[in-house]
């Protein structure tokens, strides 16, 4: 197997760095709260479309620093992102564990549960919770928490079906170990990649769905900013100031391009079966 | 196909709806008492009660499931707060727009996902395979609304030669009809590729190669037959996420449509809307599946006597 990098893995590692890097240290790259206003400054361009160095990204249309704009919606939009897909695969390994060890009953029920959830596209589902329950910030994580974890269970209750009948089990059972501990140390850790493998999936999806729906004005709620939202906001001013929409749907773009491509790099690296 | 495989799909369909319908109950009622949500709450109290009435919200929760159901079942799914008139109606004057935006949509996928698709495999490891594949990636991690924002941009504002939103006549259809398109177009596109090559490389292949087959003939005829399985379930798939694939690209091109109404009713908590929206995406899947399955025997008599059959999701 050959250990070289492609260059697009290469780029993509350096595009998610890059993304990372800003979502957690951008503060320094503007002197601008992400909030504050301008009347005197509307809709000024980027600096390489004619702009100032003053506002390397541009102003929307109430002069607010689109760099500040841009930092606050990436660290939102990433961090949600990554709470959520860690909730999920929390949720979703720990049904799928459930599945594997108590017997039928258990099995049942969590396979049920994860018919039901395939029963209806995610969007769905997210739609009607956010009307039934009103639009906050901690419905909102919830809900991205949710996303994917029929996935996880599935996935996470194969493995350990399969992992059940393996050598290593037996021998740890022969020698008296309790079943709670071989599932916590010897099957959870072995079958690790199935998680990771979902995790690179999931996330990028994650992502998608945040934005999405922050786009459409039911996510996150002004004065907070994601890069969803931004994007919403930009739609209305596209005709006079079309970076503030552009901007942060590249940003989107690449980053869900960057995982996605990592992810498929990982994927190759841990699985050696999935090689083509 | 065995009449057994038919009932037990149609009683799977039957409980999925019962599902839906039921969920949707039990969430509304979780998120607090219904009367709230659904009337203004500067209403007297002599209204509520009336409002309550009608709605059926009297009686213990059992009653209420009960008056529901049957509601249901005779098509009567409450009233819209935003017209006051049926929940029912407000819903089928839009389901018609969402149809045919859907329909273009996955015509647009089909021609352009499954040639390129079969392409690719064709082409297998070469620079045309490479072309098309880092295409159909890009694809997938495109969110629509910013590339129907692109589109918007290009042709509305910069050219000039479409209209940004709105339904009328055919130009209205093209950017939504290329957003939604070409999203799924990618994932046909490595659908067809992945199960071309599995199929490829199996025996009946080399004989038609063998035969002296033409080249079309072979991968049309042979290969793509073989290939049709999971076509079907992806297909499947398209279908029954019809609205929720529509919701993002109808309010983008404020297209009138199921999707772009169930935006707009989640904002304003029309929760009868919203409430027979979802039951009804949930039909929506759960007759594709059923026609998948039923499909599937047809393509491959093999599955519809199995004892169950096997569904990889896309």
């Amino acid at each position: 197997m050959s250990r070289r990098r492609s260059l697009g893995t290469t780029v993509a590692l350096v595009v998610l760095v890059l993304v990372v890097g800003v979502a957690l240290f951008g503060d320094f790259l503007t002197a601008y709260p992400y909030d504050q206003s301008n009347l005197l400054a509307r809709n000024e361009p980027p600096v390489f479309l004619g702009g100032t160095w003053e506002h390397p990204l541009g102003t929307d249309r109430l002069g607010r620093d689109m760099v500040a704009r841009l930092v606050v919606a990436i660290r939102i939009s990433i961090g949600i992102a990554a709470v959520g897909t860690l909730i999920s695969m929390m949720i979703g390994t720990s049904l799928g564990l459930l599945a594997a060890r108590r017997g039928k009953a258990a099995d049942d029920a969590v396979m049920g549960l994860v018919d039901l959830q395939a029963a209806l596209p995610f969007i769905i589902i997210a739609l009607a919770i956010l009307a039934f329950f009103g639009r906050s910030l901690t419905i909102f994580i919830m809900l991205i928490g949710l996303y994917g974890w029929e996935v996880y269970a599935r996935q996470v209750r194969g493995a350990a079906l399969a992992a059940r009948n393996q050598p290593y089990i037996e021998a740890a059972r022969a020698v008296g170990i309790t079943t709670g501990t071989i599932y916590r140390r010897h099957i959870l850790p072995n079958i690790s990649n199935v998680i990771i493998v979902q995790a690179t999936l999931n996330f990028p999806q994650a992502i998608l769905l945040e934005t999405g729906l922050s786009f459409l004005g039911l996510g996150i709620q002004p004065p907070l900013t994601s890069l969803g939202q931004l994007l919403g906001e930009g739609r209305d001013s596209l005709a006079s100031s079309w970076w503030v929409a552009v901007i942060p749907g590249t940003v989107i773009f690449l980053t869900t391009l960057a995982v996605s491509l990592l992810g498929d790099a990982l994927r190759d690296r841990l699985d050696p079966t999935l090689r083509r | 196909m065995t009449s057994r495989f038919l009932v037990r799909k149609l009683l799977r369909l039957l409980l999925t709806l019962w599902a839906a319908v039921t969920l949707v109950f039990v969430v509304l009622r979780l998120s607090g008492d219904p009367i709230v949500a659904l009337v203004p709450a500067d209403l007297p109290d002599a209204i509520i009660d009336q409002y309550r009435e009608r709605l059926g919200l009297t009686g213990s929760i059992l009653e209420q499931y009960g008056a529901y159901l049957s509601g249901v079942l005779r098509g009567d799914f409450g009233y819209s707060f935003r017209t006051a008139g049926p929940a029912w109606d407000v819903v089928a004057s839009r389901v018609s727009a969402t149809l045919l935006l859907g329909g273009a949509a996955m015509a647009l996928a089909i021609l352009v996902g499954i040639p390129a698709g079969i392409a690719a495999a064709h082409w297998h490891n070469r620079a045309g395979d490479r072309v098309i594949m880092t295409g159909a990636v890009f694809g997938y991690a495109m969110p629509n609304f910013f590339f129907g924002i692109l589109l918007i941009l290009l042709f509305t504002l910069n050219l000039q030669w479409l209209p940004s939103g709105g339904m009328g006549g055919f130009s209205h259809l093209i950017m939504p009809t290329l957003t939604l398109g070409l999203a799924s177009a990618g994932a046909f596109a490595r659908f067809t590729r992945s199960s071309l090559l599995e199929v490829l490389g199996a025996g009946y292949m080399r004989t038609a190669r063998a035969k002296g087959l033409s080249l079309r003939r072979q991968m049309l005829v042979h290969a793509l037959r073989g290939a049709l399985v999971p076509l079907t379930t992806l297909l499947g798939f398209t279908i029954g996420a019809l609205i929720a694939g529509a919701v993002v690209t109808e309010t983008v091109f404020a297209w009138p449509g199921v999707g772009r109404l169930l935006v707009v009713s989640v904002s304003e908590r029309d929760l009868a809307v919203v409430q027979l929206i979802v039951i009804l995406a949930a039909a929506t899947m759960a007759f594709a599946n059923l026609a998948v399955d039923l499909a599937y025997g047809w393509l491959d008599p093999r599955i519809g006597q199995e004892r169950r059959s096997q569904r990889a999701g896309p």
